[in-house]
């Protein structure tokens, strides 16, 4: 069996709020969230929005806002993610593919953004070596964001996180926005990840999406891991889903059931 | 290109007539008649001599004609001549913008660098002490009136410590010329201070507000997913975001730097261009006044627009539109 790369145990993200006055109350984000991501394997996470997804990600790459106050344990590669091993490790061994195009510096040529945080001596030669990988031509390195389209966006995005060293590779929602075409090329760079050895943690609310290239597929509901489900399962009428959440979830789909769901569980 | 240029000439003319029927408007409707100011008070004078001055000054054609003259002249370079002190108002000009552009260019300089600085030190470390000091300075200091910190400045550094001179620009009773250099630096550090001093404030208070955008953006929270550091994050994506508008704020500041250095000449007897501005306007010293008043339009219509020009050439989104 391969390495466990990532393990989240008993997670809670919770964000503290003045309500009115100087009293505070916490407002949960995430709570009791167990999960695991392997070598090789692409584990998808789905939910609606507001379901923690996004939190999820802050909270392993240590990104939250200030206010948000981080209970549980988070172990890269067997030792705890402590923000010392985190100054270490993020850039480097942990990737980040972020959701927005606006996550790229505007006013920085886009060749030079994915050059940081590679060693300067060969920073040239491997981003060219990227650009090349992602079908992006040397010229576009001296591009500036607005001039890209956003498929190639993406492209440029996927270079920054590929790093030679790269263990885990976060992707949040990296699809939205793209055609057909576009959407199987960003899916195809992820399986092409995972058959390196890095384990992809891939959040989307992109149901199809997530059944098509991960093995495994976490259902997140209200801030709580509902169930893991194999990918393989979400096909049909989604008779081979275990939990009665993921089966609506893959029913209330237009080309599927459209149905509304919530008759068969209960909370 | 020419079209541009063209088009900002034409809105500089029309600026400048603007300015210049404004000013002239208010001057006519201020109760200070220019005869009884020059004549002051010497009860020595005929109503036959005072009517012959009037006359000799052009003042008993109407508004209008006057307005023409005075700017049928200044087309062909003439700015006439200033009353109070009978040179031509090019001459006295020329004297006092010297001693104004020092005095504007160490403000400027030193908010820009200053101001800057603070600014991205609070953004930086947002809600602890260097941001509340920072803070409470930058609202203080913009919320207090240049003249009356000027005051503050004389009553503290001048009587109390009598560290530095009262006022004017050298010793009282020594002749310009016999002015050493040291003795113009100790003059010049007060109101230097006082127009610096608030200067530093708008734009400390201006850069931490942009800072605080580029930390909280999208860009930044990449860049710490990334790993980068705190100083990386500065050097990489901090300050080419900032200093854009940072710059263009610099230039655009030249409005608000020409009407404090009137406040702080004024309050020090500085003999700079503020001070000679508000002597015309007492004395109703009218070509001097209107002189003045289009140069200081001049002068911030230029601030404006190097300031859209250095915008233009620093920003790619706009350098690369064409």
């Amino acid at each position: 069996m391969s390495e466990p790369i990532l393990t989240v145990s008993e997670l809670g993200v919770g964000f503290v709020q003045y309500a009115g006055g100087l009293r505070t109350r916490t407002v949960t984000g995430i709570a009791g969230l167990d999960l695991e991501v392997r070598e090789g394997e692409v584990l998808a996470v789905i939910g609606a929005s507001g379901s923690g997804k996004t939190l999820l990600a802050q909270a392993i790459l240590g990104i939250l806002p200030r206010n948000a106050d981080v209970t549980g344990e988070i172990r890269f590669r067997g030792e705890r993610l402590t923000a010392a091993r985190r100054r270490r490790t993020l850039g480097r061994e942990i990737s980040y593919i972020p959701q927005s195009v606006t996550n790229l510096d505007p006013l920085m040529p886009v060749g030079r953004q994915v050059r940081i945080g590679l060693d300067p001596r060969t920073a040239r030669q491997e981003q060219r070596r990227l650009f090349a990988r992602y079908d992006l031509a040397d010229e576009v390195a001296g591009l500036y964001p607005f001039e890209l389209s956003g498929g190639m966006l993406r492209r440029v995005l996927f270079a920054t996180s590929v790093r030679d060293t790269v263990r885990l590779i976060i992707a949040d929602e990296p699809t939205p926005g793209l055609h057909a075409e576009a959407v199987a090329e960003v899916l195809r760079h992820l399986r092409e990840l995972a058959a390196e050895g890095v384990a992809v943690l891939l959040i989307t609310h992109d149901i199809l999406s997530a059944a098509a290239v991960a093995e495994r597929v976490a259902v997140m509901n209200g801030g709580r891991l509902v169930t893991v489900e194999s990918a393989s399962a979400f096909t049909g009428d989604g008779d081979g889903l275990g939990h009665p959440f993921a089966r609506d979830l893959w029913r209330a789909l237009p080309q599927n059931r459209f149905s509304a769901g919530g008759v068969e569980w209960h909370w | 290109m020419p079209r541009l240029v063209l088009l900002r000439l034409l809105r500089l003319a029309t600026l400048l007539i603007g300015v210049s029927v404004l000013a002239f408007v208010l001057v006519r409707n201020s109760p200070i008649d220019p005869v009884q100011a020059y004549i002051g008070a010497d009860v020595n004078i005929t109503d036959e001599q005072l009517a012959r001055l009037r006359e000799q000054w052009g003042l008993d054609r109407s508004p209008v004609e006057q307005y023409l003259a005075w700017a049928g002249t200044l087309v062909q370079g003439d700015f006439g001549t200033s009353t109070l002190y009978k040179a031509p108002v090019l001459d006295v000009m020329g004297a006092r913008f010297g001693a104004s552009l020092a005095l504007m260019g160490v403000a400027w300089t030193m908010s820009g660098v200053l101001g800057y600085l603070l600014g991205v030190a609070a953004a930086m470390h947002r809600g602890r002490l260097a941001d509340r000091v920072v803070s409470w300075y930058s609202y203080t200091l913009s919320a207090t009136p240049t003249f009356w910190l000027g005051i503050v400045f004389l009553v503290v550094f001048s009587v109390w410590l009598g560290w530095f001179p009262v006022g004017l620009a050298g010793p009282q009773g020594v002749p310009a010329t016999d002015v050493t250099f040291a003795q113009r630096l100790h003059h010049f550090v007060l109101p230097a201070l006082t127009l610096s001093a608030v200067g530093v404030a708008n734009i400390a208070m201006h850069t931490r507000e942009k800072m605080t955008d580029v930390l909280n953006s999208d860009y930044v929270a990449f860049a710490r997913a990334r790993g980068e550091t705190t100083a990386q994050i500065f050097r990489n994506h901090g300050f080419r975001n900032s200093v854009v508008p940072a710059t263009t704020l610099q230039f655009a500041y030249f409005a608000e730097l020409f009407g404090g250095s009137v406040l702080a000449e004024t309050v020090f007897s500085y003999p700079g261009l503020g001070s000679t501005l508000t002597e015309a306007a007492l004395g109703g010293d009218v070509p001097l006044l209107l002189g003045i008043v289009l140069v200081s339009a001049l002068f911030v219509f230029t601030g404006n627009l190097i300031a859209d020009v250095v915008n233009a050439a620093t920003d790619p989104r706009i350098r690369r539109r064409a």
